[in-house]
């Protein structure tokens, strides 16, 4: 590493990164810390002192990861995803079971969790096969061996079964619409998930009459502006409509587990039964409740540093993980919280700058593919987190208190920061090479 | 486009979680810190302030009383026999209050057997480590250290939920006063309590105190109260209405402060202490016959009778339609159109003011309420005249008195006859019972024994009041402490005085003389109905007497009422007489009549209604 090279380095995300962590950390102690009086921050046996063990080695990884020839990171992409892929598969045979999550290596004095790590690995491998001249994501063929790509660790964390995990993975359908891929799948999608929340509100029937009604007045309004239109494909959604709808109540009743079904009741409001309803809310529920009530008790400056008194007393569960926004909600107020809330939003869209300003279109995918996990991590979680979304166990990424996850986050963003910081080197090279 | 779709959802979706941040921590947010559920509240509740009479003696303080409370979920498995002895409750009242107390809180202190006695709480006290999750609380009960003036005194209760809801100041099981000075005085009495904030967790354990402190606050104890009633004279009066019914008010005319207030029936004010309370309070409750809850002195209204002619006679003087000289001749009554108002003169006496009022002279008081009224162009005139001089008096509205309850009585206005006959249909003969105190006037007996105190100070008094000293400090309150003047000039009270007097030497009340003591006095009945079946019935007149002594520099105004105890002299006039010597000499040389007073019972009287069985009344 050269002095040019750290002045290719885009500061402004390596500082985002830092404050973000650091906030993250501030906020671990406070909802960690037993009592004020003068405990060590280096208390190793406490979270935040553990905490601060996983930043110090991430700023050993990013070295190792900024050392390392941006050029191996595309070469080995294929192997570090088989790697990635096995680790995940070998994990049935050496991992740990904790709380009905195989999901961990256990090291001892640390544990790794492999799905954290294959979000790098699979970005890494779609990066490469997008970027392959010879792929077109136009059709379906190159379509089919993408979504290969992105399937496969989603198989086998919905086997651990991590759900959460796994959803986050589908962030990569938007990486690849900005590739080209066909916006029938977002519409797809999209309508998927409206079809299957209509429909456990309002019922089967009456979302197929509603989409009938729909698709009849589409053709009669087309009609009238003499438009041709073909009757086929408005036939064939509507019983598509038809087939999807009438089986999301089978899915919901016996795909689904019990606490999958009650977070989604809680959060649609379709429990109704009064003694299930109360029940849900004293479990599942319970979290929510706590962590609204405590982001809404910071009011608009918070409560200040360690004065949390919902978080000094234990109130929301997880809060050092999935629920460390609270903290930050209680104790900063509104101002803290739109504060890290910017912050995010500055650091993706800092991303995707980056991203569309890459020469080469692997760095471009990849720098993508960074920005749209994370988004969904950053959605998923504080939309739970602030009462908006079911509850989804995932970290919020630099934030949470886990070192597996800080670590993937790191290695994720840092790589891309690698790449990019490189990209304007080759730039430079090829402009000496013509003079 | 293709470029676009991320960045735009990404800050749609910064848009919506920046609003469900506004909406959550800036409008759904109480803001107060000690409105958290995570803080807890533990308070420390001061003692109430004693009670003393004017003479400084103690008449409540408080006893320390012992509750047995429970944490079910501390409860190990117990000796349940031995336990259920040592509380003398059955195993069916532990199952029974410990599912009560688990299903309010597992986690919670609830109250399992509430206020132990001294010997309970002895025998319990060395046993109870051996019971884990129960624990003995200490709580504050009055002690009082009198059995009389329970209608004064009131007592203390838990706090219902209406009081929770109209007063947040509370907390369920706290204690307020009810009734009484307790009611009247309960932020002075109560003090205020102290409160610490307490950080809990989740598990509701204390983890410390709230900001080291910043909000906690010390008790501040009740502050004591000295009353103006003298207990003895309270207690004698008290005494002397064993047996019967109605009411003995006292003022010190000079101050307004209120001597006595008896009301008779009355009760032990220990009874609504402790445990017993609610079922004493019941019994008390639903005595709905002699109603001894019923405070008589303040509550009861009554046609005034015969003292009212004191008033007539003072309005006359003031309207100047009367001289102290003006004679009357009674012909054994009083005619008025072709109607005739009886009287108990002999016919062809001829009286003036003073001797009207110690002979209670009807037809001398019912010429001088008409000349009042026809004095005036219309008689609404006259009338509106008449009723604004009696309510400088304190009639026909409450007096402003420092207890919670009272009534207004009734003075009728111009208004009420326009309405019962018509404008202009009506003379001073329509109503001219209303010139002997029968009628429409309604009053009560603190409103008579006022009367009584303004004659005594010939034209002005002091709202009569209850309470003498806070802490040893005068009270200041000008309310009470700034006298009142009636309409009536000063200098027509004393021929009015002088009548009373010779009611009292040679009049109707002649039979009560007290060696040494110059009494004003004036005798008066009050006829009075019942409903038996559905039918309206009367019963004996009610004994009335008003008295101020000594009539030359007055100390104590009295009003006495008993009911059906047919005329003023008969037992109303005596007891006065007996109270009045009580309080100025502090001993009783009439002992005649205390004898008598003392052993007399109207309880056959008051049987008569009940008996099914036709009556005689006033025999």
């Amino acid at each position: 590493m050269n002095n040019s090279f750290v002045r290719k380095i885009d500061w402004l995300t390596v500082i985002l990164y830092f404050l973000l962590v650091f906030i993250g950390w501030v906020n671990i102690y406070s909802s960690s810390i037993t009592d004020n009086t003068g405990a060590s921050v280096f208390d190793f046996s406490q979270f935040y002192g553990k905490q601060l063990t996983f930043i110090g080695l991430s700023t050993i990884f990013i070295v190792l990861i900024l050392a390392i020839d941006a050029k191996f990171y595309q070469r080995f992409s294929g192997i570090i995803y088989l790697i990635s892929i096995a680790s995940l598969a070998g994990i049935f045979i050496f991992g740990k079971t904790i709380a009905g999550q195989t999901a961990w290596y256990d090291f001892g004095f640390f544990s790794i969790q492999p799905g954290e790590f294959a979000k790098t690995a699979t970005a890494l491998a779609l990066a490469e096969y997008l970027s392959d001249s010879q792929t077109n994501i136009k059709y379906r063929k190159y379509q089919l061996k993408a979504f290969l790509i992105i399937g496969a660790p989603i198989f086998f964390i919905l086997l651990q079964p991590d759900p959460g995990s796994a959803m986050v993975f589908l962030a990569f359908i938007f990486v690849m619409y900005r590739e080209g891929l066909p916006s029938t799948y977002l519409w797809a999608g999209l309508g998927l998930i409206i079809l299957f929340v209509s429909t456990l509100i309002f019922g089967a029937l009456w979302v197929c009459v509603a989409v009938f009604l729909f698709i009849t007045l589409y053709y009669l309004w087309r009609k009238r502006k003499k438009k041709m239109v073909s009757v086929l494909p408005l036939i064939t959604l509507l019983i598509i409509t038809a087939i999807v709808s009438s089986s999301v109540r089978f899915t919901f009743d016996n795909v689904f587990k019990q606490h999958h079904r009650d977070r989604i009741n809680l959060w649609l409001k379709l429990e109704h039964d009064p003694n299930r309803l109360s029940e849900i809310r004293r479990s599942i529920g319970y979290n929510t409740y706590q962590s609204e009530s405590a982001i809404s008790s910071g009011g608009f400056s918070g409560k200040g540093f360690l004065q949390g008194t919902r978080t000094k007393g234990g109130f929301v569960p997880e809060q050092h993980t999935d629920y460390i926004f609270s903290t930050v909600g209680e104790e900063w107020g509104f101002v803290g919280s739109t504060i890290v809330i910017l912050l995010f939003i500055f650091l993706l869209l800092r991303l995707l700058f980056l991203s569309e300003r890459q020469k080469s279109k692997f760095s471009r995918v990849y720098g993508y593919s960074v920005a749209a996990i994370l988004f969904f991590h950053f959605t998923i979680n504080i939309g739970m987190v602030i009462g908006l979304l079911p509850t989804v166990g995932i970290p919020l990424p630099f934030f949470s208190y886990g070192g597996s996850g800080l670590w993937a986050f790191t290695l994720l963003l840092f790589v891309f920061i690698k790449l990019d910081a490189n990209q304007i080197n080759e730039w430079e090279d090829l402009h000496e090479f013509h003079h | 486009m293709r470029k676009l779709l991320l960045s735009s959802i990404i800050v749609i979706v910064t848009l919506i979680y920046l609003g469900r941040l506004s909406y959550l921590q800036l409008i759904d947010n109480t803001g107060s810190p000690l409105d958290d559920t995570a803080i807890k509240q533990v308070y420390d509740y001061p003692e109430r302030g004693y009670i003393y009479d004017r003479n400084g003696k103690l008449l409540v303080a408080n006893q320390p009383s012992y509750d047995v409370m429970v944490i079910p979920r501390d409860v190990k498995p117990l000796d349940t026999l031995e336990f259920c002895e040592l509380l003398n409750i059955t195993r069916e009242d532990f199952i029974k209050k410990y599912e009560k107390a688990r299903i309010y809180s597992p986690r919670l202190p609830s109250v399992f057997v509430p206020q132990l006695s001294k010997e309970e709480y002895a025998a319990l006290q060395e046993k109870m480590r051996k019971y884990d999750g129960f624990y003995i609380q200490k709580r504050s009960l009055r002690y009082y250290q009198t059995k009389h003036g329970a209608n004064i005194l009131g007592y203390i209760q838990e706090v219902s939920d209406y009081d929770l809801k109209r007063n947040p100041g509370y907390r369920p099981g706290e204690l307020i006063g009810r009734q009484g000075v307790e009611e009247y005085y309960e932020d002075i009495l109560r003090g205020r309590k102290g409160v610490k904030f307490i950080q809990k967790d989740r598990f509701n354990r204390d983890i410390g105190s709230y900001k080291n402190g910043l909000y906690d606050t010390l008790p501040v104890p009740g502050k004591d109260i000295e009353l103006t009633i003298d207990n003895e004279l309270q207690t004698y009066g008290e005494e002397l209405m064993i047996h019967k019914r109605g009411g003995i008010i006292a003022i010190e005319p000079k101050t307004g402060e209120i001597l006595s207030l008896v009301t008779a029936p009355n009760y032990d004010p220990s009874l609504l202490v402790g445990r017993k309370r609610s079922k004493n309070y019941t019994k008390l409750y639903y005595d709905s016959i002699a109603n001894p809850l019923y405070d008589r002195g303040l509550l009861a209204m009554y046609p005034p009778g015969s003292p009212f002619k004191t008033l007539t006679g003072l309005i006359g003087l003031q309207e100047n339609v009367i001289t102290p000289e003006s004679r009357v001749t009674c012909y054994h009554g009083y005619s008025y159109g072709n109607r005739f108002m009886r009287c108990h003169c002999a016919s062809g006496t001829v009286n003036d003011l003073r001797r009207g009022i110690a002979r209670s002279c009807n037809a001398y008081f019912a010429s001088t309420y008409r000349k009042i009224i026809e004095k005036y162009p219309t008689s609404a005139e006259g009338l509106t005249a008449w009723e604004k001089h009696l309510r400088s008096f304190g009639l026909g509205d409450f007096l402003g008195y420092d207890l919670p309850i009272g009534k207004a009585g009734n003075i009728p206005d111009s208004d009420y006859y326009d309405k019962a006959y018509g404008k202009r249909r009506w003379y001073a003969t329509t109503n001219i019972s209303n010139a002997i105190g029968q009628g429409e006037i309604l009053t009560t007996p603190i409103q008579l024994a006022n009367v009584t105190a303004i004659i005594a100070n010939r034209g002005y008094f002091f709202t009569p009041h209850i309470l003498r000293k806070i802490d040893n400090k005068p009270i200041k309150d000008k309310k009470f402490t700034k006298p009142k003047y009636t309409t009536v000039d000063r200098k027509h009270f004393e021929p009015v005085a002088q009548g009373m007097f010779e009611a009292y030497n040679t009049g109707t009340a002649r039979g009560i003389r007290v060696e040494g003591i110059n009494i004003g006095g004036k005798t008066g009945t009050a006829e009075n109905f019942t409903k038996v079946d559905g039918k309206r019935v009367q019963l004996t007149d009610h004994s009335i007497f008003v008295a101020f002594a000594p009539v030359e520099d007055p100390k104590i105004a009295i009003a006495v009422f008993v009911e059906n105890g047919y005329w003023g002299s008969r037992y109303a006039a005596p007891i006065a007489a007996l109270m009045i010597e009580k309080y100025l000499k502090g001993e009783v040389t009439r002992k005649d009549l205390e004898k008598r007073m003392l052993e007399a019972s109207l309880e056959e009287e008051y049987a008569k209604p009940y008996s099914g069985k036709p009556f005689r009344i006033n025999e």
